[in-house]
C-alpha cells in the first residue's frame, strides 16, 4: 500500500483512482457525510409520517401491518448490503482495488445489523398476526440464514491478524456465499412446502396500493441513506486504524533499529 | 494420474497408521444416537420418525468436527508449501484431499449407520434409503467442509471456526438429504430430493476446488 | 548417483522486485539474474527479505511490484514443475518412513522412484529407510527434506538455510550437492547466513540483502 500520507500519486487523477486511494477517499468523504445523513433525517421524518398518518390500517392486521415500513425495507436492505459486499468482494479479488476491501469488512457488520433487525421487526410482526414470533416459513427462513452468514463473515475477520490477508479470504467466502444464496433460498423454500402445505400469507402480496408503495419506498430510500451515512463512517473509521496501526509499527521497527 | 493419486494413498495411509482420529470420529457419530433418546424419550415412534434426519445431522456433526485434520498437519510440516510445486495443479490437490478426506469421514459414518438405526428405531426398509441419501449427500459436504478448512488454515485455532463458516452453506444438501432419507408420508418426495441432492452434491463437488485452491493461495500470499 | 539426461536449460531475470509483507515493504526495486550453471548466495541480517525472495521466485508470495521471468522453459509447463523449494519446514510426514516419504515426493513431483534407495545412501540415511521419520534426529530429518532434491531432478533449487541442524560434515554434503547440481547446469539460490564450504569460483555469487540497498 502506498504511504498514506503520500499524496504525489494524485497527479493524473480520474474519478476512479479519486475514489481509490485511501487519502482522497477521506478528502471527498468528508463533504458527503453530512448532505446524506441530513437527506436520510429529512426522509425518514417524511416515510414515518406517511406511516403512521397517510396510509390506511391493513383490513386484516389492523395496525400492526405499520410494522411492515420498518419490516420490508430492512429485509431489502440485507439482501443489497450482500450484493455490494459481493461486489467489493470481486474488487478486491479480481481488480485488486484498494477501497474494496474496505468496504466489504465496513458493509459486514451495518448488513448483520439490518438482517437481525428484519427477524425482530418480522418476529414482532408475526406475534399479533399470527400468534407465534418465530414461523419457520421460507422467507424468514432465509434470512436468519442471510444473518448467520453475515456473522460468520464477521467471525472470519476477527479471526485474523492480519487484515490486508484475511480480506482476500473473506472475499472469497463472501462470493461463495454468494453463489450459494440462490440454492439456499431455493432449498428452503422445497422444505417449506414439503413440511407446510399451507401458504403463509406475504406483505408484499400481488396488490399494493400507492398508499402502501409511497411510504415504503420512502422508508426504504431513507435505510439506504442511513446505510450510506453508517458505511462511509466506517470506512473512514477503518482507514484511520490502519494508518494508526501502520505507524505503531514503524515505531517499532524503529526502536528495533536503534537498541 | 499416479501423482493424484499418490496424493491420496499419502493420506490414506497416514489415517490407517494412526487410526485414533477416526474411531473418535465414529464414536461421536455414535453417541449421537445415544443421547438423542435421554434427551427425548424412548417414545419408539418418536424416535423413528426422526431417525432419518437424526442421521443425518450426526453424520454433518461429525464431519465438522474433522475438518482440523484436513490441511493443519500439511500446513505445518511444509508439506502444502511443497505441493504447490508438484506436477499436479493446485486444484487437483484439492480435489485429492477432499476424495481422502471423503473417504476417511464418510465411509466410516456410513458404516456405522446402521447402528444409529437401530438406536433410533429406524425402519430397517429406510436403512437403505439413509445410506443411499448419505452417500450421494456426503461428497458435497466433504467439499464445503475442505473449502472450510481452506479458507482457515492459515489460523491457528482455523478449525473451530471452519464448522461456523460452511454450515449455512450445507444446509441445503442437509434439507434434500433427510427428505431424501425419510419415508412415510414424504416418501414421494424423498425420490425428487435424491435427485436434487445428486445434482447439488456433484456441482459443489465439482467446482469447490477451485474455490479451495484460490483460498489456499492466498493464505500464502 | 547416475545421471541420465542433462537438466533442462533455465535463465532467471528479476527486475524491479518490491515485496511486501504484513504491510512492510521488505525490499524494493531489486534486481539480479542468475545463469544455469550458478549457485546464488543469498546473504543478510535477519528480516532482510531472504526468506521472502525464495517464496516469491518459488511463485508463493506475489511481489507488489516488478517481474520474474525464467526464460528456456517451454510456454506449456507451469514454471513450479521446474523448481524445488527446501525451506524451513522439512515436508515430511512423521508417520511414514523415510523410504516412504521420498516415494510419496518421487510420484506427485514426477521424479524417479529408482532414485530413492540412491538418494537415501547419499544422504547417509540407509539405515534409517524403514525408520518412522518422527523417530529421526533433527539432522537426519534435515537430511531427508534434503533428499526429496534428489529423487525428482529440476533445474532449480531454491534453499533456505539448507545447512540449519547440520554438523560440519553435514555443511560440506549440502555443498556437494550443490557442487554437483550446478555442475549439471543447474541453477541454485541459497540463502545462508554461514558460510557454505563451497569452492569458490566463478559459479559463485553473492547477493546481499539488507538496507541500504
Amino acid at each position: 500500500m502506498e504511504s498514506p500520507l503520500d499524496t504525489e500519486t494524485a497527479k493524473k487523477m480520474t474519478w476512479f483512482d479519486r475514489i481509490a486511494h485511501p487519502g482522497q477517499f477521506l478528502m471527498w468523504s468528508r463533504y458527503v457525510l453530512l448532505p446524506l445523513a441530513v437527506g436520510s433525517a429529512l426522509l425518514f421524518v417524511l416515510g414515518l409520517w406517511f406511516a403512521f398518518f397517510n396510509s390506511p390500517p391493513d383490513y386484516q392486521m389492523g395496525d400492526t401491518v405499520r410494522i411492515m415500513y420498518i419490516h420490508v425495507p430492512n429485509a431489502w436492505l440485507s439482501q443489497f448490503v450482500y450484493a455490494l459486499m459481493a461486489v467489493s468482494a470481486i474488487g478486491t479479488l479480481v481488480w485488486r482495488h484498494p477501497m474494496a476491501d474496505v468496504s466489504m469488512k465496513a458493509a459486514a457488520p451495518l448488513g448483520a445489523a439490518f438482517t437481525a433487525m428484519a427477524l425482530f421487526t418480522g418476529a414482532l410482526w408475526g406475534r399479533p398476526t399470527w400468534g407465534t414470533f418465530w414461523e419457520w416459513d421460507g422467507r424468514m427462513t432465509s434470512t436468519l440464514i442471510l444473518l448467520l452468514m453475515y456473522l460468520g463473515l464477521i467471525a472470519l475477520w476477527r479471526a485474523f491478524d492480519d487484515q490486508l490477508r484475511a480480506a482476500k479470504i473473506v472475499a472469497v467466502l463472501t462470493l461463495v456465499g454468494a453463489i450459494n444464496i440462490p440454492v439456499i433460498k431455493f432449498s428452503v423454500d422445497w422444505w417449506n412446502t414439503l413440511h407446510q402445505p399451507a401458504s403463509v400469507f406475504r406483505a408484499d402480496g400481488p396488490t399494493m396500493p400507492p398508499e402502501i408503495l409511497t411510504p415504503l419506498l420512502v422508508m426504504s430510500l431513507a435505510f439506504t441513506f442511513l446505510f450510506g451515512v453508517l458505511h462511509i463512517v466506517r470506512m473512514r473509521t477503518e482507514i484511520f486504524r490502519r494508518r494508526v496501526k501502520s505507524l505503531e509499527r514503524k515505531r517499532a521497527l524503529e526502536g528495533a533499529k536503534t537498541s | 494420474m499416479s501423482a493424484f493419486l499418490a496424493l491420496i494413498r499419502r493420506d490414506l495411509r497416514l489415517t490407517l497408521r494412526a487410526p485414533g482420529e477416526v474411531l473418535t470420529l465414529i464414536l461421536f457419530f455414535v453417541m449421537i444416537g445415544v443421547t438423542v433418546p435421554f434427551a427425548i424419550g424412548p417414545d419408539k415412534v418418536l424416535l423413528a420418525r426422526l431417525a432419518p434426519g437424526i442421521v443425518w445431522i450426526a453424520a454433518l456433526l461429525s464431519a465438522l468436527l474433522a475438518l482440523d485434520r484436513l490441511f493443519r498437519p500439511d500446513q505445518e510440516d511444509g508439506s502444502l508449501r511443497a505441493l504447490r510445486h508438484a506436477d499436479i495443479s493446485l486444484e487437483a490437490v484439492a480435489l485429492a484431499k477432499l476424495i481422502a478426506y471423503w473417504l476417511t469421514t464418510a465411509v466410516p459414518l456410513m458404516l456405522a449407520t446402521p447402528l444409529l438405526a437401530v438406536m433410533m428405531n429406524m425402519d430397517m426398509a429406510l436403512l437403505g434409503r439413509s445410506l443411499v441419501s448419505l452417500l450421494v449427500g456426503t461428497p458435497g459436504l466433504a467439499a464445503f467442509g475442505t473449502f472450510g478448512a481452506a479458507l482457515t488454515v492459515s489460523l491457528r485455532h482455523g478449525g473451530l471456526i471452519a464448522p461456523v463458516l460452511i454450515l449455512p452453506l450445507s444446509i441445503p444438501i442437509l434439507i434434500f438429504g433427510a427428505s431424501a432419507a425419510a419415508g412415510g408420508a414424504l416418501a414421494s418426495a424423498g425420490n425428487a430430493a435424491l435427485l436434487l441432492l445428486a445434482g447439488l452434491s456433484l456441482a459443489v463437488t465439482a467446482l469447490s476446488p477451485f474455490a479451495i485452491a484460490l483460498a489456499l493461495r492466498l493464505s500464502e500470499d | 548417483m547416475s545421471k541420465s539426461a542433462p537438466l533442462p536449460v533455465r535463465h532467471l531475470a528479476v527486475t524491479d522486485l518490491t515485496c511486501l509483507r504484513g504491510g512492510t515493504t521488505i525490499f524494493a526495486n531489486l534486481g539480479f539474474s542468475a545463469e544455469p550453471g550458478t549457485v546464488t548466495l543469498l546473504r543478510g541480517p535477519n528480516g532482510a527479505g531472504k526468506t521472502s525472495l525464495l517464496l516469491c521466485l518459488a511463485g508463493i508470495l506475489r511481489p507488489e511490484a516488478g517481474t520474474i521471468a525464467w526464460s528456456g522453459r517451454d510456454a506449456e509447463e507451469r514454471p513450479s514443475t521446474d523448481m524445488h523449494l527446501v525451506g524451513h519446514q522439512p515436508a515430511l510426514k512423521g508417520g511414514l518412513t523415510a523410504a516412504e516419504n521420498l516415494q510419496f515426493w518421487a510420484e506427485i513431483n514426477s521424479g524417479d522412484p529408482n532414485l530413492i534407495e540412491g538418494a537415501l545412501d547419499n544422504a547417509g540415511l540407509s539405515h534409517a529407510a524403514h525408520l518412522e521419520t518422527r523417530l529421526l534426529s533433527a539432522g537426519q530429518t534435515r537430511r531427508l527434506a534434503l533428499a526429496r532434491l534428489l529423487v525428482a531432478r529440476r533445474p532449480v533449487w531454491l534453499l533456505d538455510e539448507p545447512t540449519a541442524a547440520l554438523d560440519s560434515q553435514g555443511d560440506k554434503w549440502v555443498a556437494s550437492l550443490i557442487e554437483e547440481q550446478i555442475g549439471a547446469g543447474g541453477l541454485v539460490i541459497a540463502a545462508t547466513h554461514l558460510d557454505l564450504a563451497l569452492k569458490k569460483s566463478r559459479s559463485v555469487r553473492t547477493l546481499k540483502l539488507g538496507p541500504g540497498k
